[in-house]
């Protein structure tokens, strides 16, 4: 690959001694014209890594927050070509910020995998997370993204096993997703000592970034959980927000991603008030 | 024992038929499902598994039932029939497997008893699953107070609403009914909230899944709790009538006691199958004919065929049958389709409501709407058989909860 953006970005934020900020948002979410706006925003607020969500009617691992965007989306009409459309302009307003796409199997593999690797390449997305597809159905999926040049991000879950952990990590590249509570998205919080010992795990098994998400909501738990992942994830509650705030969200969302960021620079042994 | 080339070997050690099947599940489940399928291998080689598994069946569910040799219809629909060649009317023989006579009052009960021992075997002492008519609801219910496990079922808003008896059934059988309000409120939404569920409570909670589908090993494990269908009317129309029958009928939804029928004949070439899928208002309208209406996709831990846009989003079912109300099938059927070993045929509603008075009218069988569609599809080939032929439809379950249904649909007040 010539650019890794995502392995550049990681690099950035370890140098800068803090966690990288990951942001979720749901494509379409409300509209498909409001889209571009809040992504800036997530950007202008320090996210460090966009992931973008691809709406499924069916969001089988997601609480009723995504669940609701997902549906608000695909109530506005979002189509597939509108999500690669998105992605594109994305990546031509920020060269630099790695970009992700996150959903379910179906409407990523719907015209074939190949199809689906192609159009990520095409609109600069950096990497693939698919909820659906476990490491034992890699064929649906792996070889085609590999192929195009984009990350296939794995998923780590509480039950996640040391027997299991090695058939996760084996195709997996980008960044290692460390989902923190056994459930759906926007739910319970992890406990800290046992985000501690799940990163401590992982960390002895891969070279691979981790970042941890499920359950982050506030400022003040993205730093801790800051103090020992190389990334967190935080969803659900910028989705919230964009559900209160509809078309008019960008500047909440840019506020709240704002004072995430804060909490992870204040981590850093030499903070400084400046964004990447 | 597996034969070469048998149609019954299926899945491959990893889930598969042929392309359909497999295991579409979030990392959190995997773990789980991977530990279902070693515990129900374990099961299928311990006889004490099958031993406790046959008694409960007998002694609770009530089995073996009978194969019923329905003779009024079988005569009323020789007597619309042509002549054959030999100048005697065609119109095949049709029998009937009483399912409906089952404890619970449907094929359901059968799986459920199975899951629920590999549930105690594997320390769950939580069950739950998703409804859509309500008879896996309360078949899960059932053997939930049985075996003394704690039980929540999942089930549409909207069926919650048109199949209050069963809900109440539930109920009195101590368990807790959670109405889904999401999406279309029916059966698959049911099954997004179960799986929600699931994922938050792997721990201690097993998941009973209602139909031939899911995640491997679930389209196995259920096919091989309902198989008991197959082989029962298998040894029944031997000793009946001396051979295997011409044709087997059976509703499908996601396809458990159709392949239930199916399975153990899979091999027996000269005996035709048709699987028969809600056509709903006509394929041209609203239907949940994902054989004729659908394409290849992923949807609740299974590739298999789907209603969905060419987006891939999923596009609601419609049936007048709760239990057939679903915009996918169980992957074996997905697979049969494909090879062609078995026909798929699609009956609307107004078809099925006709079966389900006209065998009320002549047998004095209620049947549920599910299997009434199994009726219409009978009604439609047997005229075109000889008479010497043979056809066994599943009377997959009793019509008691479709009543008020029924009524409304007829424009009847109650
Ligand atoms: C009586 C009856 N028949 C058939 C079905 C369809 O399910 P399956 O295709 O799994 O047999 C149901 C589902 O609720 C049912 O209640």
């Amino acid at each position: 690959m010539t650019a890794d953006r995502l392995a550049a970005r990681f690099a950035t934020c370890k140098e800068a001694g803090r966690a990288a900020l990951v942001t979720f948002v749901t494509a379409g979410d409300p509209t498909v014209a409001a889209t571009p706006a809040i992504l800036d925003a997530l950007v202008a607020g320090g996210a460090d890594i966009i992931e973008l969500g691809m709406p499924f009617t069916d969001p089988m691992a997601d609480g009723p927050a995504i669940e609701l965007a997902n549906l608000r989306s695909l109530g506005s009409g979002t189509k597939t070509r509108d999500i690669f459309h998105l992605a594109t302009t994305f990546r031509a307003r920020h060269p630099h910020t790695p970009l992700v796409l996150m959903g379910y199997a179906n409407p990523m593999l719907v015209r074939g995998s190949e199809w689906f690797a192609g159009q990520c390449r095409q609109a600069g997305v950096d990497g693939v997370i698919c909820v659906d597809v476990p490491p034992e159905e890699d064929a649906e999926i792996g070889p085609a993204l590999r192929a195009a040049g984009i990350h296939l991000i794995r998923l780590a879950t509480p039950t996640t096993d040391a027997a299991r952990l090695p058939a996760v990590l084996d195709g997996a590249s980008g960044f290692l997703y460390h989902v923190a509570v056994a459930g759906i998205t926007g739910k319970q919080q992890a406990a800290q000592a046992a985000v501690e010992q799940a990163v401590a795990r992982l960390k002895a098994a891969t070279d691979l970034p981790i970042a941890v998400g499920f359950g982050v909501r506030s400022a003040e738990q993205a730093a801790a959980i800051g103090r020992v992942a190389d990334g967190v994830v935080v969803g659900s509650a910028i989705v919230d927000i964009i559900g209160s705030h509809g078309d008019a969200a960008a500047p909440f969302v840019q506020e709240f991603v704002a004072s995430l960021r804060g909490a992870l620079n204040a981590n850093s042994p030499h903070y400084r008030e400046t964004t990447a | 024992m597996t034969i070469k080339n048998s149609l019954r070997s299926q899945p491959d050690a990893s889930g598969h038929f042929g392309s359909f099947g497999g295991r579409y599940v979030a990392e959190t489940l995997m773990p789980l499902i991977l530990e279902l399928e070693k515990v129900y291998k374990a099961a299928r080689q311990d006889p004490e598994f099958d031993a406790e598994f046959t008694q409960l069946l007998r002694t609770y569910v009530g089995r073996p039932n009978p194969l019923y040799y329905a003779q009024r219809l079988t005569e009323a629909l020789r007597a619309g029939a042509p002549e054959g060649p030999n100048g005697q009317k065609k119109g095949a023989k049709i029998y009937l497997k009483r399912e409906e006579l089952n404890h619970t009052g449907a094929h359901k009960i059968n799986n459920c008893i199975g899951q629920a021992l590999l549930a105690r075997r594997m320390g769950k002492k939580k069950v739950i699953a998703e409804t859509g008519a309500g008879q896996h609801g309360v078949a899960t219910a059932t053997v939930a107070a049985l075996f003394g496990m704690e039980c929540k079922i999942f089930m549409g808003a909207k069926d919650v609403e048109r199949q209050k008896p069963n809900v109440f059934r539930m109920k009195l059988l101590g368990a807790e009914v959670v109405p889904v309000v999401s999406g279309s409120q029916t059966l698959k939404d049911a099954m997004n909230d179960a799986l929600r569920h699931w994922v938050s409570n792997v721990h201690d909670t097993f998941y009973i899944i209602g139909t031939a589908a899911g995640p491997h090993p679930y389209p196995e494990l259920v096919r091989d709790f309902q198989s008991i269908i197959g082989r029962e009317a298998r040894e029944q129309i031997l000793e009946i009538e001396g051979r295997l029958p011409d044709m087997l009928i059976a509703p499908v939804g996601g396809g458990s006691n159709a392949i239930g029928l199916f399975h153990p004949f899979l091999d027996d070439a000269e005996v035709k199958m048709i699987g028969v899928e809600a056509a709903g208002e006509g394929l041209q309208g609203k239907h949940a004919a994902s054989l004729a209406g659908g394409a290849s996709g992923i949807l609740h831990g299974n590739r298999t065929y789907l209603l969905q846009d060419e987006d891939g989003q999923i596009t609601e079912a419609h049936s007048i049958s709760a239990g057939l109300d679903y915009p996918g099938i169980g992957p074996e059927h997905s697979w049969l389709h494909e090879i062609g070993r078995v026909e798929y045929m699609p009956i609307t509603d107004d078809e099925a409501l006709a079966s389900f008075q006209k065998l009320a009218a002549l047998e004095g069988i209620i049947p549920a709407l599910e299997s009434a569609h199994a009726i219409a599809s009978a009604e439609k080939v047997a005229p075109t058989m000889d008479a010497d032929q043979i056809i066994v439809v599943n009377l997959s379950g009793r019509g008691d909860k479709d009543i008020f249904t029924v009524a409304d649909a007829l424009g009847v007040e109650m």
